[in-house]
């Protein structure tokens, strides 16, 4: 037994991250980002081709799938007015707001719902990793923040009478709180002992499913009175749902989480950019023991880090339950994939806000176009849809997590031809 | 055994056991119905402990300190609870054949994980790679008639999972995490696609040849524990046998052989044992693709042996908590398989405890995640990877 050796784990170097990423940052473009998503849709469409035996199927299902996200509706373009909020003026607008029945605009309602949390989650991973962190719990902070905000948003109006504005706010950054919390104690494990954060992050996760399944599930405290044989919470108050400036409220409209997430993406940048604690950050990321040796202390950075990551996929999940969902049941808790995907829309983003709500736009536009609601059974079975939205989202994230050699790949064909020239 | 535990450590030990029995003493066969003894036995495990965390036998202290509060705390609520209630629940036999039956999967995956991470490539895909196996397992049993050659195409397209993990994370240095995500995603997507595009009617058929039990009638027979061992080891299928043995193989392979010495010189320090003239990517390659293979495996038995169905999505995280009993276990073949064991026993007492309250053994399943978080937390005793788990090597 090795029980007497006690040594110290090395700090992990983070180099093949950070080195990568920084690798990255300078070969700048947007090429590999098309690359990878054009390569996985090429994929996706032989795997269809496989399926139906034909490229124009293959054609129609894609085509079909891009009219189920709703993003057709951009093409739409007429002569409009859209009236000004709190006035009776109306200017000219190029696209049809007032038609909130017509398909493609419901259906872009849908993307853009899904949207919200994507980008959001997106943003939790990529705050933790331009620390040099990878936060793959997205997941469990976002279910946290679900938790928070479905259990602040059913109990708080029993007790006392708040204005609606109030109870979101509280919901809001009760859910934000809960997020940053378990996000924090994998910040604080790996600044203070060196726990690897995606370890705890992973089983971090789980437990919030489990601890959710619990409180939610069949006997559980906050299960809905309404039926004992639902694994559910109650209906949020009605007091708490977001307002939906877009669409029909009782058909899931556009809630107004979408600039809440829009918000989000400058604050992001610019806490990232232009604050002392964004510059402390990216040191950290890039290099933690030249920031040490700079005076930053890299532990207090790493919690830091991470508890605001749990900040933006907390805020996701309270999103979600306020603007879209409206209660929490253990099916959802235990399937839903928004914080994994939010790993892909970072990765393929490149960590930066633009690069993330693109990549969250291309993600919950696959989601909403595959969802069986959207999709005819007669073009192409919505059930294998979602499998094969699931399909390009890993061969996305594969195609990103090896980019680097594409970008070394260039970069040799490029010497090699300078020196073929200078020869 | 070179030597047995000495001073402080033996003491420690004596806790851990006393913990036990502070909860045994309450529960069947001997349920005493006064919560004296538990509270008693549970206080000195506690205070033993204690005693050895100060004297420097942090993790067994911590252990003995662990068993004694919760032989302590389940003792009095065995006490508390009715006898009818806690003799439906506590069936030993039965208990223990679960652990065996929940634990499995999770020692097939757990096992293909320490391959990968003992060679320094960090695998999160196990979850993925466990998925793959379960669904070609039931696909090939239906389309060849048997399972055995189902069982060789399920651990067969684990390998076929590993080959690419291992391509991305070794040939093209992408970020292992970042492969092993996108395994998972893969995973998901391509047997929820084929299984609906294959089954979608009608499920997986139930006339499938499955990976059979085996039953050791004779265990019957033993004196005194007969009763005992019939119940837990008379009628196991045959792959917890199969995963049984393969612990032992495994900390052969891994621990007495040359082979086992090159993994983990790989995984340890790559540019020394290359310098060594090891091929570092070989290993690599070779322990990645094992660890799919494995995982697949475990994948297998939970579909072709253990439920005999395939649905979406059926490992439901148990790759992560195979990834978790392998930390816990402190990469070690016999630490990872105890720790699938305990991880196992609380799968196996939180289902007997629906009897009970079907809330609060949902609770149970977080257990494995939560004893992982204290491992690696160093609360007790530090878990410590190998030192070059996660970083690709560039050959000079």
């Amino acid at each position: 037994m090795s029980e007497s050796v006690r040594q110290l784990p090395e700090e992990p170097a983070p180099e093949s991250v950070v080195a990568r990423y920084g690798l990255l940052q300078r070969a700048g473009g947007i090429l590999v980002p098309i690359l990878t998503v054009v390569l996985a849709f090429l994929v996706g469409g032989i795997v269809i081709l496989l399926t139906t035996g034909s490229v124009a199927d293959t054609l129609e299902t894609y085509r079909e799938i891009f009219k189920g996200s709703g993003l057709s509706w951009f093409f739409d373009v007429g002569n409009n007015s859209i009236g000004i909020p709190f006035t009776d003026a109306h200017v000219w607008f190029p696209w049809d707001t007032n038609e909130a029945v017509s398909e493609s605009a419901a259906n872009l309602q849908q993307t853009l719902i899904l949207w919200v949390p994507l980008v959001l989650t997106g943003l939790a991973v990529a705050f933790a990793f331009r620390c040099g962190l990878f936060n793959i719990g997205g997941q469990g902070q976002y279910l946290a923040g679900s938790i928070a905000a479905v259990l602040i948003a059913t109990e708080l109006p029993k007790a006392v009478a708040l204005p609606s504005f109030v109870l979101i706010v509280v919901c809001v950054l009760g859910a934000m709180i809960a997020g940053a919390a378990l996000a924090g104690i994998a910040g604080f494990l790996k600044g203070t002992v060196g726990a690897h954060e995606v370890i705890t992050t992973i089983m971090l996760n789980w437990i919030v499913i489990w601890v959710g399944s619990y409180l939610f599930g069949v006997g559980g405290p906050f299960q809905t009175g309404a039926s004992s044989a639902l694994p559910s919470s109650e209906d949020i108050s009605e007091k708490a749902a977001l307002p939906v400036f877009w669409g029909d409220p009782f058909l899931q409209g556009l809630h107004i989480g979408f600039f809440i997430a829009l918000a989000a993406l400058v604050v992001y940048s610019l806490t990232l950019n232009r604050t002392t604690l964004g510059y402390e950050v990216r040191a950290v990321g890039h290099n933690p023991e030249g920031a040490r040796y700079g005076g930053i202390s890299v532990a207090r950075n790493y919690f830091l880090a991470m508890a605001i990551a749990g900040l933006f996929a907390g805020l996701a999940g309270a999103l979600d339950i306020l603007g879209w969902q409206f209660r929490l049941d253990t099916t959802q808790l235990q399937g839903s994939q928004i914080g994994f995907i939010g790993i892909a829309v970072a990765l393929l983003g490149r960590n930066t806000a633009l690069g993330v709500g693109l990549a969250g736009l291309l993600f919950a536009a696959l989601q909403t176009g595959t969802a069986s609601r959207n999709l005819d059974p007669s073009v192409f079975n919505p059930e294998l849809a979602s499998s094969l939205a699931i399909i390009i989202q890993g061969l996305v994230v594969l195609f990103v997590g090896a980019d680097v050699i594409i970008l070394l790949a260039l970069r040799r064909i490029r010497r090699t031809r300078a020196r073929g020239a200078t020869a | 055994m070179k030597r047995l535990p000495r001073g402080w450590r033996a003491i420690g030990w004596a806790g851990v056991v006393a913990g036990v029995i502070a909860a045994f003493v309450a529960l069947p066969p001997i349920s005493l119905r006064s919560p004296v003894p538990s509270v008693v036995i549970g206080l000195v495990a506690l205070t033993v402990g204690i005693g050895s965390w100060i004297r420097g036998e942090r993790r067994i202290g911590g252990y003995a300190i662990a068993a004694g509060v919760f032989g302590f705390a389940l003792g009095y609520l065995a006490t508390r609870s009715s006898l009818e209630h806690l003799e439906a629940a506590v069936v030993w036999g039965a208990l223990f054949a679960a652990m065996l039956r929940y634990a499995t999967p999770l020692v097939f995956a757990s096992l293909g994980g320490l391959f990968s991470e003992r060679s320094g490539v960090v695998n999160i895909g196990l979850e993925g790679m466990m998925l793959t196996g379960a669904f070609f397992a039931i696909w090939g049993a239906d389309v060849t008639g048997t399972w055995t050659l189902g069982l060789a195409i399920g651990i067969a397209s684990g390998g076929l999972m590993g080959l690419l993990h291992a391509f991305f994370s070794i040939s093209l240095r992408a970020d292992q995490i970042v492969g092993g995500t996108a395994i998972n995603f893969l995973a998901l997507g391509l047997t929820s696609y084929l299984f609906i595009k294959l089954y979608a009617r009608e499920g997986t058929p139930t006339d499938l040849s499955t990976i059979p039990n085996i039953s050791l009638d004779f265990l019957g027979n033993v004196p005194v524990v007969g009763n005992f061992l019939d119940d837990v080891f008379g009628n196991l299928n045959l792959m917890i046998w199969a995963g049984i043995a393969l612990v032992g193989a495994v900390w052969v392979v891994v621990f007495k052989t040359p082979i086992g010495l090159r993994l983990r010189s790989v995984g340890e320090h790559p540019r020394a044992a290359d310098t060594l003239g090891i091929n570092v990517y070989l290993i690599r390659y070779g322990a990645v693709m094992l660890s799919g293979m494995l995982a697949a495996a475990g994948g297998a038995y939970l579909s072709l042996g253990f439920v005999t169905t395939f649905e979406k999505n059926m490992t439901a995280g148990r790759g992560f908590i195979a990834l978790a009993a392998l930390i816990f276990g402190n990469w070690r073949p016999v630490g990872a398989a105890t720790a699938c064991l305990l991880f196992g026993f609380s799968s196996a007492l939180g289902k007997t405890l629906q009897e009970y309250s079907t809330s609060v053994s949902v609770l149970f399943e977080a257990l494995p995640y939560v004893l992982t978080i204290i491992a690696v937390a160093g609360v007790i005793g530090r878990s410590i990877p190998p030192a070059a788990v996660g970083r690709p090597y560039t050959k000079q």
